[in-house]
Order: C-alpha cells, then structure tokens, then sequence
C-alpha cells in the first residue's frame, strides 16, 4: 500500500512530467511529441529570462540577508539566559504562520498615506513617501521582506542548535591562550559552524527558489508591476493553468528540478569534503 | 563563553528584544486592527477605542469564510491521520523488518525528498482531471497522504526501540500488527507528536495545491480563500484583518501549547538534515 502510494503519486508523475516536457498539450487534445522543441523556445523566451533573473535575486538577497541577520540574533540570544525562551518564541513566531495571511498584513503596511503604517512613519521622520508595492524597482524588495521576516525564526533555531553542540572546552582553551571576542568567532565559533552553515544555505536557497506564496498573494497573482516581480514558480503557475500549455510548463518545471538537484549535489560534496 | 561587560550584555538583550517586539509587530496590528470599527482603522491606534466583535461577526455571516475553515480544517485533520499511520508503519517495516531491497525501497523513499512539489502538480492535476478529483476534499488531500520525510524521521526513531521488546511479544503469539501498535508505538510518542504538528501546520497553510485542484469557492481551503479576499472586500482593511487573524490564530495557539515540541522538533530535524 505504501509502496503504490509512492510509486502512484511520486514517481510515475516525476515520469510523466520529464515526458509531458517534450510534448505540445493544451490538455483537453491530445498530446503532441515535439521532442525539445520546448526546451529551445525556453532558452529564446524573453519571460522566462525576466523570471530567473528575478529569481536569482530573490535567491542572492533573500539568503545572505537572512542568514547574516538569524546568526547575528542567534550568536547573541546564545549567551542570554534571563528571557531566553522568550526572545526566541518571538523571533520563531513568523514562521508558523499562514503566508497569505501575512502577506495581507504586509500589503497593508506598505500602503500609501493614510492606511499604510511603513510610510506613515516615513512622513513623520519628514521623508518622503515610498511606493513600496507599486514601483518596479522596489516591489521585488518589498516581497522579499515579509518571506525573509517569514523563515528568520526556523535560521535563528537551527543556528541555535549549532552553536549549542559546540564544546564549552573549546571556548576556555582559547581563553586561556589569551584569545578575544572576535579571534573566537573566526577561529572557532564559524569554523566549527561549518556543517550548521551548509544545510541553512541549502535549505534556504531551495525556498527562494521557490518562493511562490507570498509572490502570489501580494501582486493580486500578476507578478507585476511589469512581471518585476515574478519567480520561475508563478510562471509555471501561468503557463498551465492560466495559458494550458502543459508541456512547456512541464519544461519549466524540469529546469526547477535540475536546479535543485544541482543545489543538492553540491551539499552532498561540501559536507563530505571536510 | 566568553563574559561581556555588564552593559554591553544588557545592550545586547534590550536590542534582541527591541527586535524580537518588531518580529511579532505585524501580528500585533493585524489582531488590534481586527477588533476596530472601520472610522479608527487609519488612526493606527494600538489599543481600539472602542474594541468590537462586528468584523467577526460579519465575517461568520457574509462570505464563504466558515467554510473554508472548516474545509481546512478537515483536510488538514484527515492529512495529518493519515501521515501519523502510514508513516509510522512503514517507518517500523523499514526500521525492524530485513526482507529483499530493504535498502533500495528505503533509498527510492529517500529520492522523493529532492523531486519538487512544483513539478509534480502537473500530472497530479492531469490525474485528478482524469478520475474527477477536482473540486474534491481527495483531490486536495492525496498528494500529502505520506510523506518521505515522515517515513524517515520514523524509520529512525523506530530503530532505537528494543529488538528483545518485539521478541517478547511474538514468543508471547501477538500479532505482528499488535505488536507494531501495543508496543512499538507508544515508544515512539514524541517523534510522532512532532511529525504531527509538522504535518498538521503544513497542511494548514499550504497554498499552491489547494489552489490548483479547486475552482468552485465552497472548497477553498482558508489560504486560498484568503488570497480571492480582494474581490470581496476591496478595501475594508479591517475585514481583511480579520480574515488574517482567523487563519492565523489556529497556529498561534498551537505554537502557544506546544511550543517546547515544535522547536525541539525543528532542532531535531536540522541536526538529522
């Protein structure tokens, strides 16, 4: 039973999405071989290219943003012990949130004066208004915020839990070597980090890359203003179910799955390699 | 560990918590806002003057709101049932049984883990069009029947359980079900609380299934009913708040209860990762 479960809802669609690739299908007809006829008009669409530039920035700032400030928080919450569950509850509260709910409330934020309390604040500090949402250039940052707010609690714990597992020996050896605050996060605290380190970069490049929910939720699911902020998931979303050609969508999709499994494999090294 | 100075230490807990007060901020007005009549909703107040129930109640009577909670909350019950067994079984025939490809079948369930959801949505959709799953509680709730990474957390915790315990029970003529259910389960109550939460949250908040696999509005789940929310309450920030709130509180109350599991769970699944 579990074993037709698998191979019924995961691998025979795996199979069939790598085939439904090389066809021509709006589903109601019927499926047309077309070999890599997809494959060649992917690497000659202006969209998809908008959508994985975009999607690489989302990945880029979304990672090393949110990485730099869950260690920050988390290297500091670690020598705190007054508050301690406290502080951290607050910081991982985002994280089990409904995405769509909270892209809402985001939404509602960033509106225009009088609703929105983002540039209601602005106005009072004399600056001038932002158009958050409604600018190609800002609306693509705007989106990443509440995802980077979003996945900051899962970082925080799980840099936590690293920090944890490093012997307490291995700070006071170092004290006694006459070793201070920076010369220990250098030269113990980050390397011994390492493995911490690889699975959050992998972890969280994997949802940037898929970022989708918030995207969706956020833009009314148009990806605008002018597709600025539109990921590879939302396109796939687009091309099947609002155009119905599933074979090319089915050809997007592969791209995804390569790009992670690449993502993959390189974790795999990185960790052996120590 | 290195000793900071005093008030450099006291520096680093008031900036954590400054920042730990803005993390939370967003739930704080999306709940204040919920409870405000619409005149003081631009007044941006943190304490409502005159703090009503009008938006939930309105909420309860206009829109298909109450049920697409309970269609959530259904799904995501049935779901999380349905991973707790399944996962648990075959996590324990992983675990404790040697038969022929043991490792291949444990290996292929690993290899599901890297396939997107993303990419199987097509032919799960192609699927569901087929055998008239669509607009169907199956039809939302099928793909996440069983998990890989269930499978696995199982599979592992199951191998710490006493070989001599399951020994004991067949010289004693139980049978192997009982066995798996009698005595190797309740060993293994935390791991399947925390898959449990996970499974459960997860199925709460998922969007982009739900989303595909149904078009008539008495199916929405909570988020995507949430997400068609504009056409119905254009501007009224303070409905739409309170939409928010109602999907949200579920999880906040869930993480209130039981929250030394869900970040144990977290920490344990990172470690194992």
């Amino acid at each position: 039973m579990p074993l037709a479960f698998y191979v019924g809802v995961r691998f025979y669609p795996t199979a069939d999405a790598l085939l439904m690739s090389l066809t021509d299908w709006n589903i109601v007809g019927e499926r047309r071989f077309v070999g890599l006829a997809n494959y060649r008009r992917l690497a000659t669409d202006p969209g998809f290219w908008t959508v994985m530039g975009n999607t690489v920035q989302y990945l880029a700032v979304g990672v090393s943003v949110s990485l730099v400030l869950a260690f920050l928080v988390a290297y500091h919450l670690d020598r705190i012990r007054f508050g301690h569950a406290l502080l951290r509850a607050l910081y991982f509260v985002p994280h089990i949130t409904t995405a769509v709910a909270m892209a809402w409330v985001w939404r509602w934020l960033y509106q225009p004066v009088p609703v929105g309390v983002f540039n209601d604040l602005l106005v009072t500090l004399g600056l001038p208004q932002q158009p958050f949402l409604r600018s190609t250039e800002q609306a693509l940052y705007a989106v990443l915020a509440p995802a980077i707010w979003a996945g900051l609690g899962f970082q925080i714990v799980i840099f936590l839990a690293g920090l944890k597992a490093i012997p307490e020996e291995y700070y006071e050896a170092a004290a006694i070597d006459g070793a201070g605050g920076w010369r220990l996060l250098a030269g113990i605290t980050l390397p011994l980090l390492r493995p911490t380190i690889v699975f959050l970069v992998v972890v969280s490049s994997i949802a940037f890359l898929r970022i989708f929910d918030y995207v969706y939720s956020m833009t009314g699911g148009q990806g605008g203003p002018l597709d600025s902020t539109k990921p590879l998931v939302l396109k796939i979303y687009e091309t099947a179910f609002g155009h119905f050609q599933m074979g090319y969508a089915a050809t997007q999709t592969v791209v995804l799955f390569l790009i992670l499994l690449v993502i993959s494999l390189v974790q795999i090294r990185l960790l052996q390699s120590r | 560990m290195t000793h900071p100075t005093r008030p450099g230490r006291i520096l680093a807990w008031a900036l954590l918590f400054l920042g730990g007060v803005l993390m939370v901020m967003p739930f704080v007005y999306m709940l204040v806002t919920s409870f405000k009549h619409n005149v003081e909703v631009y007044e941006l107040s943190l304490l409502p003057r005159a703090p009503t129930l009008d938006n939930y109640r309105r909420l309860a009577g206009a829109s298909g709101f109450p049920r697409w909670f309970l269609n959530s909350f259904v799904i995501a019950t049935g779901t999380t049932l349905s991973v707790l067994f399944f996962d648990s079984l075959a996590g324990y025939t992983l675990a404790k049984f040697r038969f022929r490809g043991r490792l291949l079948v444990f290996g292929a369930i690993l290899s599901t883990l890297m396939i997107p959801t993303e990419m199987l949505v097509l032919p799960w959709y192609v699927l569901s069009r087929r055998l008239g799953w669509l607009d169907t509680y199956w039809g939302i709730m099928f793909p996440g029947m069983m998990t890989g990474f269930g499978t696995f957390l199982m599979k592992q915790f199951f191998e710490g359980v006493p070989d001599e315990l399951i020994e004991a029970g067949r010289v004693d003529g139980v049978g192997e079900f009982q066995i798996w259910w009698r005595i190797a389960l309740p060993l293994v109550t935390p791991a399947l609380a925390a898959l449990a939460i996970f499974t459960f949250l997860g199925n709460w908040t998922a969007f982009l299934w739900p989303l595909i696999v149904t078009t008539d509005r008495s199916l929405y789940t909570l988020p995507v009913g949430l997400a068609s929310f504009s056409s119905e309450f254009q501007t009224e920030w303070e409905m739409v708040m309170t939409g928010a709130s109602v999907a949200t509180l579920p999880t906040l109350l869930v993480f209130i209860a039981l929250q030394r599991y869900i970040i144990r769970g977290v920490m344990l699944a990172g470690l194992k990762g």
